[in-house]
């Protein structure tokens, strides 16, 4: 009776029925989907299973705030970029200042190739602080993952993270079994985080059987950080109090390393190719996936009217201190590479030692009240 | 078999995961393959290979609902790898009781149904949960009477001076579409098409009209919230965990007649909810009314092939498992001051099969002596039966108030039959 009822009701809907309502949306994902694109799309799917409509679910459920451009879509497996690249290579395109699909993508991860980076002044520059993310190679990502493939992703992790010594020595906190003294200690360090609470990310599936798998390592000098299993596979973290990008530098690029020596060990490398570099859930997080950035204060610079003018032009970002769409207080300003593909780690963290030496520089001219013109740059 | 894999390969052609179908046609060398190679992400096959179900087993020590009481890893085992016709897994069920360990005091149910033949493929999972939810109705060996017939209620007037409105609800869903927490776009407006066109086809006392609520404007958007009418995309974690918010508001929207007595959701929780109120005590007009609504919108979708969800086990299927049956609610909003005071009220309403709700709705407190009563059961009685326990149980609830009033004493009624034998 039901077989019947199935095969009358069933009909092979056509690309107008199943294309998604977009006129009110301001996103990436929907400024590029047309319905030739998405006709094209929809039959495809990647080895797990992840479809068109799955990459798009966040977008279409976000159509965005008018001033700030969402990216619309997210990968659920490395396959993803590579299925579904009709959308996912002009999204990309557009994001990311015009990187075209024939580009290459540069990975430098060697600290020594820095210059600098260990004098800035720590009047200015409270602290220091470089992330990115990692996917492992095998695995689903977390949008689409399964709890066995997020357990296993967790394991992984642990293991090779506490096989790390000296300044890395460290220890896993996972979610859901720390002690109340232990969340209240990660806390207050400003290392804990929670179930996401975005609609961008819980429409994308990725605060699925929370707190399931996740957790936090960190080393006891606590300047080395580890996210497992929260908006990506890792979040890796280095950090300290100061100006001495070029530690923070050395320890992500080292403790990166030493991480992926024992991945591949485990024939579960990290997630990378010469077009993309590193890739992650998030297109905004391709190629390095780094964020590389200082607090400083700049409360004469930031007021001046050329600020987001030599910003742009260093090619950098500025953020209030409680993170992304959070205000600055006190003119203590966020400032990080704008750059994450097209670029290596090192080009970007050059980028931040470079432009915050300027910026304290002009800052140190505006209080002895004189003029900056001459200091401001060429676009980089 | 064949039927099965037309309806799989057809399916293909949506694109819906149809990993399943592709990959089990050459299990073996993806297998074989993956681990020979430090390579790229497995299959939907290989990883259901390397992954037993013990390792997919959610963590369930600190919930408390429904699924999480019934889910055993020997269950789990079993209906890991199965999948409905439409591709719906039991992981995708159980999302939603995985995500929301539940509260302390209220049991939810904990999963949902994807489309009809969910509670067939997944039996092993839904029967004791259908039972936990439903004092102990079996799906394996009872049936579920239905009865829409009006005509049978008794003494459904109420006496205006305590009870100020009356409301009756249901759900429908349409056969062969698939229900809210998996349906493609195509598919739910494909139900906005059919449920809208078949409304448009009733005339008197019930014509009336569509609001849309992607296209409403302000001023239609502001009286129907006026009016109480207007649904809003779902906040609660357990909708929004279960999928059912996906795509909002594309195809969801608001019917009602044009004097407000019938009002019709589309597209939110269920397929239709459809609810028959007015003011004042007259539950019978309400029912009456509810059941001529709901006969006729199903004639006419009739009239173009389609049907509502149904089964003789299980009553209408709904995508709550704790709305099959009848999915009916009927309730009145009660002045109840000094009953509402007497520390016998909470038996006398579980003996009688009422709850209490505020009048803001489930989990709301009551404001002022004001009470939603309602039915508690939803299995295992007909409309007819439900409807008519209720109109007893308020009718019993106001003559105990009158007593109090009179300085009278009340007693504790005995407990209403479960189900008929």
């Amino acid at each position: 009776m039901l077989t019947k009822w199935r095969q009358q009701t069933f009909k092979y809907f056509v690309v107008e029925e199943e294309f998604p309502e977009l006129s009110k949306h301001n996103n990436h994902m929907a400024k590029v989907l047309t319905k030739d694109m998405y006709a094209k799309l929809r039959d495809k799917q990647t080895p797990t299973g992840f479809t068109v409509d799955d990459v798009i679910q966040t977008g279409v459920d976000n159509p965005g705030h008018p001033f700030i451009m969402t990216v619309g879509c997210v990968a659920g497996d490395e396959e993803s970029y590579d299925v579904f690249k009709d959308l996912f290579d002009p999204v990309i395109s557009d994001r990311h200042g015009g990187y075209k699909p024939s580009d290459k993508h540069k990975t430098d991860l060697n600290f020594e190739n820095l210059k600098g980076g260990d004098d800035l002044d720590p009047n200015y520059v409270l602290s220091s602080r470089v992330r990115t993310g990692r996917s492992i190679k095998g695995y689903a990502l977390p949008p689409h993952n399964s709890r066995g493939e997020r357990r296993a992703v967790e394991k992984l992790s642990v293991e090779a993270l506490n096989s790390l010594d000296g300044e890395f020595k460290g220890k896993y906190y996972p979610l859901k079994s720390m002690t109340d003294a232990e969340q209240e200690q990660l806390i207050a360090d400003h290392f804990l985080f929670d179930k996401p609470v975005s609609p961008l990310l819980l429409a994308a599936g990725m605060a699925r059987d929370w707190p399931d798998a996740r957790g936090i390592w960190h080393n006891e000098n606590k300047t080395f950080l580890v996210w497992v299993n929260e908006e990506d596979h890792l979040r890796v973290i280095s950090m300290q109090k100061g100006g001495n990008m070029k530690e923070v530098f050395k320890r992500f690029c080292v403790g990166l390393q030493r991480i992926e020596e024992i991945f591949k060990k485990h024939n579960h490398g990290f997630m990378w190719n010469e077009h993309l570099g590193y890739i992650l859930t998030c297109p905004s997080n391709l190629g390095t996936g780094l964020r590389g950035g200082v607090h400083v204060k700049l409360p004469k610079l930031s007021t001046h009217a050329k600020f987001e003018e030599i910003l742009t032009r260093l090619r950098l970002q500025k953020r209030g201190t409680g993170g992304v769409d959070t205000a600055s207080v006190g003119g203590v300003f966020d400032i990080s590479n704008a750059d994450r593909i097209g670029s290596s780690e090192v080009d970007q963290v050059q980028c931040v030692v470079d432009g915050v030496k300027l910026m304290v520089e002009m800052e140190k001219k505006l209080e002895k009240g004189e003029a900056i013109d001459s200091m401001i740059p060429a676009q980089k | 078999l064949l039927k099965n894999f037309e309806t799989s390969f057809t399916k293909m052609l949506t694109g819906r995961n149809t990993a399943v179908l592709l990959a089990s046609l050459g299990v073996g060398g993806a297998a074989t393959s993956y681990l020979m190679s430090d390579s790229s992400t497995l299959s939907a096959e290989e990883r259901r290979k390397l992954y037993p179900p013990s390792s997919d087993f959610p963590d369930l020590r600190k919930h408390n609902n429904c699924m999480a009481s019934s889910l055993t890893p020997a269950i789990y085992s079993k209906l890991r790898d199965k999948l409905t016709p439409n591709n719906w897994s039991l992981d995708q069920c159980i999302q939603t009781g995985v995500d929301n360990p539940g509260h302390p005091f209220i049991k939810t149910v904990g999963m949902v149904a994807g489309d009809e033949e969910t509670y067939e493929v997944f039996s092993e999972i839904f029967n004791p949960v259908i039972k936990d939810r439903h004092n102990g109705y079996d799906p394996c060996t009872m049936k579920h009477p239905t009865d829409l017939d009006a005509s049978k209620i008794t003494s459904g007037m109420f006496d205006e001076n305590y009870v100020l409105s009356s409301r009756v609800r249901t759900g429908r869903s349409i056969r062969g579409l698939s229900l809210p927490p998996a349906c493609s776009r195509a598919e739910r407006r494909e139900v906005e098409r059919v449920v809208v066109q078949a409304l448009s086809g009733l005339t008197g006392d019930l014509s009336g009209r569509y609001y849309s609520l992607g296209e409403m404007t302000e001023k239609e958007q502001q009286r129907l919230i006026d009016d109480h009418f207007l649904f809003d995309k779902p906040v609660s974690p357990l909708l929004t965990c279960a999928g059912m918010a996906r795509d909002w508001p594309d195809a969801r929207g608001i019917w009602h007649n044009n004097e407000k007595t019938f009002l019709i959701w589309i597209n939110e929780e269920d397929h239709t909810r459809v609810i028959s109120m007015e003011k004042g005590g007259n539950m019978k007009r309400v029912f009456e009314r509810f059941c001529r609504g709901l006969k006729q919108v199903e004639h006419l979708i009739q009239e173009r092939g389609w049907e509502f969800m149904w089964n003789e086990r299980l009553g209408y299927i709904l995508t709550c498992p704790s709305n099959l049956g009848t999915g009916l609610r009927a309730g009145v909003h009660v002045r109840l001051p000094k009953l509402s005071k007497d520390p016998r009220f909470s038996k006398i309403l579980e003996n009688l099969r009422l709850q209490k709700r505020g009048t803001g709705g489930v989990d709301t407190a009551a404001v002022g002596d004001t009470f939603d009563i309602s039915n508690n059961d939803r299995l295992g009685k007909s409309e007819v039966e439900l409807v008519q326990l209720l109109i007893d149980g308020v009718n019993h609830l106001i003559d105990c108030e009158k007593r109090l009033e009179k300085g009278q004493d009340i007693k504790v009624p005995s407990p209403v039959a479960q189900f008929k034998k």
